[in-house]
């Protein structure tokens, strides 16, 4: 994981933006901030540097009680989403500051983006691995099957990693060097470009380099 | 939330296209870059078909260039279009007009379509 500072943001999903040379651009649309400073954590009192951001403000009377205690010293009702960034710089924050995306990103930057990528459920391996598969007709019996997973007698036993049907996506996804293509900080919103994990709704850390 | 997109779009698409439709004769005009000049290309042919959708809109202009087949896909919404001209509507009865392809010279023409219909 990135040491930086960074904020947290939802994917709003993607569309297509021309430049002044008329190239159409794909860029995922994601609104960022305003994020507020939880908690400050250093290394003196937990261990480590950290500033604990929360995003997405949610109403004081859907939050539980230990958790209201904890905003509270933030002066904040609360928030859906509450994520740490760990940063040598933490202690240049203050609980309670508002932090904002154009603190971080500006047009042209490259960022770090960390997410959630789309659970895919169980899946075969040509799906999963990029397995090739057998042919389809001509009489073929083998369509989309692993095939073999290792020798006989010897060893005896399938070699740890082989790579096998299972449970797909749903992990943490780090994109690296995302290019930012347009911030709009009046309305917290910014451009990357290409496609980001996750799916529409999910949260995204981006991390400022 | 995605009120966003659709204003990201809104911004960038241009309104000020004429209505035309697959059939039409048009002259599109392209912005281009040579070297460090810019100068104006303009593409002459039949649209022979129009792709929908909001921000992904396309048509395709074909023409006869020396004997030579030649089409041309364009963005609806790229603002390296500078104009979209309408030489001469076309009356034609269907929206994608790739059986001109096959057609050559007389047989390849369309009829007017007369601005009311």
């Amino acid at each position: 994981m990135p040491k930086s500072m960074g904020i947290l943001g939802k994917k709003v999903g993607m569309t297509r933006v021309y430049t002044e040379l008329g190239q159409a651009t794909p860029v995922t649309v994601v609104q960022a901030g305003p994020c507020k400073v939880l908690q400050v954590k250093t290394v003196e009192t937990d261990g480590y540097n950290a500033v604990q951001l929360g995003f997405d403000a949610k109403k004081a009377s859907r939050v539980n009680k230990p958790a209201a205690g904890h905003f509270a010293k933030s002066n904040s009702e609360g928030y859906y989403h509450i994520r740490e960034f760990r940063s040598d710089k933490a202690a240049e924050y203050a609980v309670g500051q508002e932090v904002n995306l154009s603190e971080f990103v500006k047009a042209g930057d490259v960022v770090d983006i960390q997410g959630t990528s789309k659970g895919k459920g169980f899946q075969g391996v040509m799906k999963r691995h990029g397995f090739k598969g057998g042919g389809g007709a001509h009489g073929s019996n083998f369509h989309r099957a692993p095939g073999s997973i290792g020798c006989s007698a010897w060893p005896s036993r399938v070699i740890k990693g082989k790579r096998m049907p299972g449970r797909m996506g749903n992990q943490t996804v780090l994109r690296k060097n995302v290019l930012v293509f347009d911030v709009r900080g009046d309305e917290n919103v910014v451009l990357f470009k290409g496609p980001l994990p996750g799916a529409k709704n999910g949260l995204l850390k981006i991390f400022a380099k | 939330m995605s009120n966003i997109i659709e204003r990201i779009d809104a911004e960038q698409m241009r309104m000020d296209h004429p209505d035309f439709r697959p059939g039409d004769n048009v002259k599109v005009h392209i912005r281009i870059i040579e070297g460090s000049k810019e100068r104006v290309q303009i593409f002459q042919g039949v649209v022979i078909k129009r792709k929908r959708g909001e921000m992904n809109a396309t048509y395709t202009v074909r023409k006869v260039s020396h004997g030579v087949g030649v089409e041309k896909t364009f963005s609806l919404h790229n603002p390296r279009i500078e104009k979209i001209e309408i030489v001469s509507r076309g009356r034609v009865r269907r929206s994608r007009l790739f059986y001109l392809r096959d057609l050559r010279g007389k047989a390849a023409r369309i009829r007017e379509r007369s601005l009311n219909n």
